[in-house]
């Protein structure tokens, strides 16, 4: 038998060790935001967020295409991803309980976890080739392939929360069964689905891979969804790996503007969802 | 769950009360089949994405075969002739290193979060975690170009040549780039998911085990020890083999710091590659089919071992879930 202050001390060291493990997970992450934050910082300025990419040894421009672009491959996954993830989730959770279901539900979670440049060899597959082009409708078709399985797990479970008595009364007072879903059941969940659109575009905002051979890149202003499209990711990564001082600045701003735009989605999302459970109580 | 079985019984008998309306039955059984439609979207795109691949990738597999491609190194577009092995190779040395750094540090924490600091500490601290989730991997890649590989370079690697320098593993050039410069972005940024789902598996340990260890007099981390690691086992281990599947698929962040170099090294120190940074590299400018074909090949090869790992974790995940049951066998 060990002593009693042997096994305390065991104790104690164990705990410390944990405790470090907060600690070392914490650090990258305070590095992270401060790095990004003061080196950003100093590249931002009006041109940056008004002005096209400056030409190859040039300094000054800016990154404007590439936000711009990033919003409209975004609105782009947007328009087909969330019809399609809250629609699959609101068959989820209500006719979701038979085999059929279970099979979708299994497929989601683990289609939630391949890798997204494989999504993005799909959506070259599907849309680059065909068009024989890349474009931002290929880059959208990569995002929104990687947000509907995420989107149809959240929604799922947004839906089951609705209390079983507000559908009965609608129920009840004789409303179809469709009048029900769509104005009783969705409408109570329309904060915490809204909420998941939300993380699911923010998600979206900062994937590079996919876009890397789908909408590619592109040193002007783009409109049209059946050609190369600027975005801020795929600039930061190649602003990044260039030799240029100027270029690397460009980088860590482009990476500020990234983490303010995910982070006030993120942000908004919490603020939701926060006065949604307000309402609801 | 509960709520969820009450949902369903009680709506049958307005269900009932609505299909005695005609004009209702007719909407109902519309609503009823476009959910129905979006529902199987879902499997729709995950036989789209297998086909879609296995469509691109077929011609190099007709005339390479599946074993010589990942068994050989030779990878020459010119002379076309591919060889994965130095990108299978270096995938799994920086995954493992990610796994050896990250899940430690994830278990530990998990335990600490639940097992020995308040819970309002641990809402406190979910936070940030999860914000460590948000961060897109170009940024960690960014940051790992210009503050990680200069840290490793200067202080990390020559530490690790001094004390350890007698194996193979820590010997060569200290360049930065390399296997363990992208090891170590992967441990980061894996950590949070494992973290999460440790922390999920953790709270279905039953509070009674806890509390019968306790009154035979363990400490608390003999407590830990001998009630809830042996109880949470598989589901950390589901966590552990979800972290790899996401370390192995993980792109930009490795793309921008392990070296790129098709070349298989013992030197954890040397410059690699992995199959998404080839992808991600190539892709775009693949002069030829059979180029393209490789690729898709790779990317192929991604999809079925990151597909199986995920099952598997599902699984594991769930049979923890469902830990009470197995006890009580």
């Amino acid at each position: 038998m060990k002593s009693l202050a042997r096994r305390r001390a065991v104790n104690w060291l164990m705990t410390g060790l944990c405790g470090a493990g907060l600690v070392i997970a914490l650090l990258p992450l305070l590095s992270v935001l401060w790095l990004v934050v003061s080196h950003g910082f100093r590249a931002l300025d009006l041109d940056f967020f008004t002005a096209l990419p400056s030409p190859v040894g040039e300094t000054g421009g800016g990154v404007a295409n590439a936000i711009l672009g990033t919003g409209y491959i975004v609105a782009i996954a947007c328009a087909i991803g969330v019809p399609l993830g809250v629609g699959a989730g609101v068959f989820l959770a209500e006719k979701g309980d038979g085999k059929v279901g279970e099979a979708i539900r299994f497929t989601a979670e683990v289609l939630s976890g391949v890798p997204s440049i494989v999504v993005g060899i799909v959506a070259y597959a599907l849309v680059v080739i065909p068009m024989r082009r890349f474009s931002a409708l290929a880059g959208g078709v990569a995002l929104a392939v990687l947000m509907v399985p995420t989107l149809a797990r959240s929604t799922e479970e947004l839906v089951r929360l609705v209390p079983g008595s507000l559908r009965e009364a609608s129920l009840a007072l004789g409303v179809p069964q469709w009048r029900t879903s769509l104005r009783v059941v969705l409408r109570t969940a329309l904060g915490g689905i809204t909420t998941a659109i939300l993380l699911a575009v923010a998600r979206a905002a900062g994937e590079t891979a996919p876009l890397l051979f789908t909408s590619l890149n592109n040193q002007y202003w783009n409109f049209s969804p059946d050609q190369p499209t600027a975005s801020l990711t795929v600039q930061i990564f190649n602003y990044a790996v260039s030799p240029y001082a100027d270029w690397h600045d460009k980088a860590w701003g482009a990476a500020l503007v990234l983490l303010l735009l995910v982070g006030a989605l993120s942000l908004l999302a919490r603020l939701l969802t926060r006065s949604r459970f307000g309402l609801s109580r | 769950m509960q709520p969820a079985s009450d949902i369903v019984t009680v709506a049958r008998p307005g269900r009932r009360t609505a299909t005695r309306r005609r004009r209702h039955n007719l909407a109902d059984r519309a609503w009823g089949a476009s959910l129905s439609v979006l529902g199987v979207t879902v499997l729709v795109v995950a036989a789209l994405i297998v086909a879609e691949l296995w469509r691109v990738a077929k011609p190099l597999f007709a005339t390479v075969g599946i074993v010589r491609f990942v068994t050989t190194s030779q990878w020459d577009v010119v002379r076309e002739t591919y060889g994965a092995l130095p990108y299978v190779y270096g995938t799994l040395v920086t995954s493992a290193i990610a796994l050896v750094l990250a899940v430690p540090v994830s278990v530990g924490l998990a335990l600490f979060l639940t097992e020995m600091s308040p819970p309002r500490f641990r809402s406190i601290v979910s936070f940030p975690i999860s914000l460590l989730a948000g961060i897109p991997s170009v940024v960690y890649g960014l940051w790992g170009l210009f503050v990680l590989i200069p840290v490793l370079r200067k202080t990390v690697e020559p530490f690790l040549a001094n004390a350890l320098g007698f194996l193979p593993l820590f010997q060569g050039p200290r360049i930065g780039f390399g296997y363990l410069a992208a090891g170590t972005i992967l441990a980061i940024m894996i950590l949070p998911t494992i973290t999460a789902i440790a922390i999920e598996v953790l709270r279905t340990v039953p509070l009674s085990l806890r509390e019968a260890a306790l009154a035979l007099g363990a400490t608390r981390w003999e407590m830990i020890r001998i009630a809830v690691l042996p109880y949470s086992r598989a589901g950390i281990l589901g966590a552990t083999i979800l972290g790899l599947g996401r370390a192995l698929g993980e792109t930009m962040a490795v793309t921008m710091v392990i070296g790129n170099s098709p070349t298989i090294q013992a030197s954890l120190f040397a410059p690699g590659y992995s199959l998404p940074a080839v992808i991600a590299n190539e892709f775009a400018e693949a002069s030829s089919a059979t180029h393209t074909s490789a690729l898709a090949a790779l990317g192929l090869l991604l999809f079925a071992v990151t597909f199986l790992l995920n099952v598997a974790a599902r699984v594991l995940v769930r049979i923890s879930r469902r830990g009470p049951a197995r006890v009580a066998a």
